[in-house]
């Protein structure tokens, strides 16, 4: 019996995008989210973590909604840059991204907040920018909690299933990620192959934790 | 040359109170500020490097303008050396490291590797941070003050968190270092003792005001007591013994006994700072 590979490849390509742009966007947005001081930061920290608590098919419900051509922004984004969001990959990235945001986000944000405020202060006297004092001094001061933010974020979008079946739908090659080829296999009473997504799976998330825990058990437990 | 006028709301344990400070300093003083905790000491030292805003008022130093009407000098481009509390060294670079980091532009390494001896930390100069004493940490943090070549030295308590010895050991090293470049320097202490080594001018700091300027002997009492000799110390315990009270206090770090009146000791209590001071005997000197 041969094996599709393709939709364990396909998760692992959704799971590093989305991490990829979660850093870019994610961590600068910690970092500002650890220091401002503006009136609505805890409505927009309750923002941040609603995908933790909330259903993924209600997030998944309304991104549908917004990603479809009928909706003005759908329409505005496949009109201006021609990208469709529903039901194609990119839409999985951007649906990943927002929901695996907190994953990413908490631990930064704290670790950030860990950080004595005297050691920017002591970067800036030194004459030293805002973007170097960033890089130079604070985001190799929190290694351990960008470590768990990028392991979690990576983590969660791996093992993602309701989002991605709303508005990804089931697609071999584009959205047919290996948690939605599980529960297809599954309804054809195809067990085996089931279990064939299901076991890689299971090894490489725990692989992967596995492996931060072992490459520094202080690393993770610190963040947690 | 400092020239500094400025106000500032602060809020303090007892309430709302202005800092409102006007003050010179000539190129090359060392000047202390001494004052209750909350006073206002470390604010108008965060005023003068730029990491707190004054509401209103001027900083000019060496006919710069810093802080103006219109006019905000970023910090970054004050070179003020601020030494902290905590010294704020960066956990994630090695001594030598830090000190290398706040080279300025262009500036070479060697100046690093200069300071790193001067300041006896040849030995050290790979080590982690939280690897180091904390009077080493001190050296550490003087050291890359020192290394971005500042215009002024700002010190913000720096011997609170070290014990006796190494605390007089490096009040003697900053103020060798501090004559050697001849950098004027401002710190903050509320340590009679530190206060006596180090500067030849003291402002005290009282809500937010300077209530006294002058030098050290005239602000503590010696001075206008004509004392032959006097020491800070801290009251540790007062008893009634007889007609008189025994108080025991902390000078340095000895523990000695002095006798006192009832009306003296009725102002005192354990926890109080107090000159001890002792005219017209001869104290006798025996080396040891």
């Amino acid at each position: 019996m041969t094996y599709d590979w393709q939709p364990l490849w396909l998760t692992f390509k959704l799971a590093a995008t989305a991490t990829f742009i979660l850093c870019l966007i994610g961590i600068p947005f910690a970092w500002w989210l650890a220091h401002t001081r503006v009136r609505f930061k805890p409505a927009l920290e309750a923002l941040v973590s609603m995908p933790l608590v909330l259903p993924p098919s209600v997030l998944g419900f309304y991104l549908l909604l917004a990603f479809s051509p009928a909706h003005w922004f759908g329409g505005w984004l496949d009109q201006v840059a021609g990208l469709k969001l529903a039901f194609s990959f990119s839409g999985l990235v951007v649906a990943s991204v927002i929901f695996s945001f907190p994953f990413l986000v908490h631990p930064v944000q704290s670790g950030f907040q860990g950080l004595p405020a005297s050691l920017s202060e002591a970067a800036y006297t030194l004459g030293k920018s805002r973007w170097q004092t960033f890089l130079q001094v604070l985001l190799p001061n929190i290694k351990p909690q960008l470590v768990a933010g990028i392991v979690l974020a990576f983590a969660h979008t791996i093992g993602e299933f309701g989002v991605v079946l709303m508005i990804g739908g089931n697609i071999p090659g584009q959205t047919r990620v290996a948690s939605i080829a599980i529960y297809d296999e599954v309804e054809a009473m195809n067990y085996g192959a089931a279990n064939f997504y299901a076991l890689v799976l299971f090894g490489v998330c725990f692989a992967i934790l596995l492996a931060v825990y072992l490459f520094n058990k202080k690393l993770v437990r610190s963040a947690w | 040359m400092i020239e500094l006028d400025i106000q500032k709301k602060l809020s303090g344990a007892q309430g709302e109170f202005t800092l409102d400070v006007k003050l010179h300093i000539a190129q090359g003083e060392f000047v202390t500020l001494f004052g209750e905790s909350g006073a206002g000491k470390t604010t108008l030292l965060r005023c003068l490097a730029g990491l707190a805003e004054p509401d209103q008022g001027s900083i000019r130093v060496n006919g710069t303008a810093w802080f103006e009407a219109q006019t905000r000098l970023p910090v970054q481009q004050r070179r003020a050396g601020y030494m902290f509390q905590d010294y704020a060294l960066f956990p994630n670079m090695s001594v030598r490291g830090n000190v290398e980091f706040a080279l300025r532009k262009g500036a070479s390494r060697q100046r690093a590797m200069e300071l790193i001896e001067l300041m006896a930390l040849g030995e050290l100069q790979h080590r982690m941070p939280d690897a180091l004493s904390g009077g080493q940490q001190q050296r550490v943090a003087l050291a890359r003050a020192l290394a971005a070549e500042p215009q002024l030295l700002l010190l913000d308590e720096p011997f609170s968190a070290l014990d006796h010895e190494t605390r007089l050991r490096l009040q003697d090293e900053v103020l060798r270092l501090q004559r050697q470049f001849g950098i004027t320097t401002i710190m903050v202490s509320h340590d009679v003792s530190e206060v006596y080594r180090l500067s030849r001018r003291v402002l005290i700091l009282e809500q937010g005001r300077i209530a006294r300027e002058g030098s050290p002997a005239e602000m503590f009492g010696a001075g206008q007591a004509g004392g032959k000799f006097s020491f800070a110390g801290e009251v540790l315990a007062i008893e009634a013994a007889d007609v008189v009270f025994a108080v025991t206090l902390l000078v340095g770090n000895q523990v000695v006994r002095v006798i006192a009146t009832a009306e003296e000791a009725q102002r005192l209590k354990s926890g109080d700072r107090v000159m001890l001071m002792s005219k017209a005997f001869n104290p006798v000197l025996v080396a040891c």
